[in-house]
């Protein structure tokens, strides 16, 4: 079910300009990676790479290999629709569909699997998705209202609750609790502990306790200098991480004493 | 709590800016309907008349109603037909420009089509009848000869092609031009946010466009299509060179006795009428323009119905 990830020597570009540099790490199956580092230093960029949605950007491109349980992502054989359906992703910015009811939403790439869905079987994962995405309680009186009705925490559960619907193998969360309040964070984190049994878990994220709370392995990045690439610093086990890193930087960034 | 707020809220003050301005827009929104209500005023002064008139008075016809119904359908169907072909048409097009083609194509075909749009409507009708009348004939010879099961291909077949069938089409590819333009407008204006929403569950480029990019779009598409139909509902000269009249009231698409229809009538008839008859002519005018409302209206309320979810909130 779970998948694992390989990435050896990535370079992704936007156009000529070199946004991350020779990245390589292996991911695990079955666990929580958290993503770390300044603003603008390629963690979305990266995380987008994963599941090819890097490449819809007109002029993108990505150099490097990754390994999905072995298998080429970017081998030309493989259709990245496919890939999208397997890795699911949560955006850095709740975007759900305006003109989809909060219902619609949630079973939206469900529909796009499998065209027949009871209407029952269909409530049934309504209902489930959204109450682990801890947004059952707050919606349930207007599940046919639009999904742009929500407030913009509640927004980004509904994106949530639309990812895991689909019970995707990978997991790609871009700072899914930016916009949330302490106890649906800590809901979400549940969900996380929840989900990493099954599921493979990537998760890019600005608040320390929090990575160092839901994940199992973490991953530095930092920029050169300003216009230079990012780079993956250095990754391991989080606790390591966290009380004994290698890297100065990391130090620096991790204790706050960053300029 | 101050007695102030009890009272209700005070105005907020306002700054000179905005004073100005808001006036400005009014003044412009005050103008539009003093000119419609002028147009309404004149086409009911001059056009009552004719509803009064005389049966002897009335050219063709022993009512004003009579005269006017194989006008009113003429337009509606003609109108209809280039709306049934234009907008799945332009759809298409400005998709492609929005959403397929590469980008130096989509630039260069987005100009010639905003440089269709002001092609003169007399070289279209030209067209339609030197052009696409004459080789049409075939195709209405083998609609009769094998479909004529159905009564819009009834037949006999026009031999000369300027059939109602004829003019729709000339409609349907002046109108593609402006209906292209504002659906590509619309479309590229979809947020990326909602394509990659749609990408990222695993859409296929047509999923994600049913999705994400229709969705967004309709009341766009909506409008597009109502300037369209506007547009072919008045067209005049184009559909008074192509079509063949004899103010008939038939399904019948492809044959030479054809409805006319009213803007093109009221060219045709005006530079010989006289007394009555101008005011004939002008109250259907006045039909035209009632019609014309109403079918906006009914656009409004197409758009208005779901305004909840087309996502400009
Ligand atoms: N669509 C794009 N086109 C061109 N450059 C881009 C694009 N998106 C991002 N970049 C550039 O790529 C670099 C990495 O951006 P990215 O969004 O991956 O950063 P990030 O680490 O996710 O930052 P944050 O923590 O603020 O979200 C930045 O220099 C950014 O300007
Ligand atoms: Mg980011």
């Amino acid at each position: 079910m779970a998948k694992s990830i390989d990435v050896s020597d990535l370079n992704i570009f936007y156009g000529d300009f070199c946004a991350v540099e020779d990245v390589t790490i292996p991911i695990a199956a079955r666990s929580v990676t958290a993503f770390i580092g300044p603003s603008g230093c390629g963690k979305s960029t990266f995380l987008r790479s994963l599941n090819r949605m890097h490449e819809v950007i007109p002029g993108a491109r990505v150099e490097g290999k990754i390994l999905i349980d072995g298998a080429d992502l970017y081998d030309p054989e493989v259709d990245p629709v496919e890939v999208r359906r397997q890795i699911g992703m949560v955006f850095q910015r709740p975007n759900p569909f305006p003109t989809m009811s909060i219902a619609e939403n949630v079973i939206a790439g469900m529909r796009l699997n499998s065209r027949k869905l009871k209407k029952a079987e269909a409530a049934e994962i309504v209902e489930g998705s959204l109450r682990r995405a801890n947004l059952w309680t707050e919606v349930k009186d207007r599940l046919d209202k639009p999904g742009s009705s929500l407030s913009g925490g509640q927004q980004q559960r509904l994106c949530i609750a639309r990812a895991i619907a689909v019970q995707p193998q990978v997991l790609l969360m871009d700072e899914p609790c930016s916009a949330l309040d302490p106890i649906s964070t800590t809901a979400i984190e549940d969900l996380i502990h929840e989900l990493k049994e099954d599921y493979t878990i990537v998760i890019v994220t600005h608040n320390m306790q929090q990575a160092a709370r839901v994940s199992a392995t973490t991953a530095f990045f930092n920029l050169a200098g300003v216009g230079r690439p990012g780079q993956l610093i250095e990754y391991g086990p989080t606790t390591k991480i966290f009380t004994t890193p290698e890297n100065e930087s990391t130090e620096a960034y991790i204790s706050g004493r960053f300029g | 709590m101050t007695s102030h707020a009890v009272e209700g809220t005070p105005r907020p003050p306002r700054r000179l800016g905005d004073r100005v301005f808001s006036s400005l827009v009014t003044a412009a929104g005050v103008v539009i309907l003093i000119t419609l209500a002028g147009v309404a005023l004149f086409l009911t002064y001059e056009g009552l008349p004719a509803l009064t008139a005389q049966a002897a008075e009335i050219p063709g016809a022993d009512s004003f109603r009579a005269y006017a119904w194989p006008l009113v359908y003429g337009t509606l169907l003609a109108a209809v037909l280039a709306l049934l072909l234009a907008v799945p048409v332009s759809i298409g097009v400005a998709l492609f420009i929005s959403h397929f083609a590469p980008r130096r194509l989509a630039s260069t075909l987005g100009y010639l089509v905003d440089l269709l749009a002001a092609v003169p409507s007399i070289i279209y009708g030209l067209w339609g009848i030197f052009f696409l009348a004459p080789r049409m004939v075939p195709l209405y010879e083998w609609l009769a000869g094998h479909l004529s099961w159905i009564p819009f291909f009834a037949g006999p077949a026009s031999t000369t092609g300027r059939t109602i069938f004829t003019v729709g089409i000339v409609l349907g590819v002046m109108v593609l031009p402006i209906m292209t333009s504002i659906c590509r407008e619309i479309f590229l204006q979809t947020p990326r946010l909602h394509e990659e929403a749609a990408l990222a569950l695993g859409a296929t480029r047509w999923e994600m466009i049913r999705m994400a990019v229709f969705p967004y779009g309709r009341s766009g598409i909506v409008s597009g299509a109502m300037l369209a139909l506007g547009r072919a509902l008045g067209e005049t000269i184009a559909v008074a060179t192509v079509l063949s009249v004899s103010g008939v009231v038939s399904l019948n698409l492809i044959s030479n006795t054809n409805p006319g229809t009213i803007a093109a009538n009221i060219a045709l008839k005006f530079p010989e009428a006289s007394g009555i008859e101008v005011n004939i002519l002008i109250a259907t005018g006045l039909v035209l323009f009632v019609i014309t409302f109403l079918v906006n209206f009914l656009a409004r309320a197409i758009v208005g119905r779901r305004a909840e979810f087309s996502g400009a909130n």
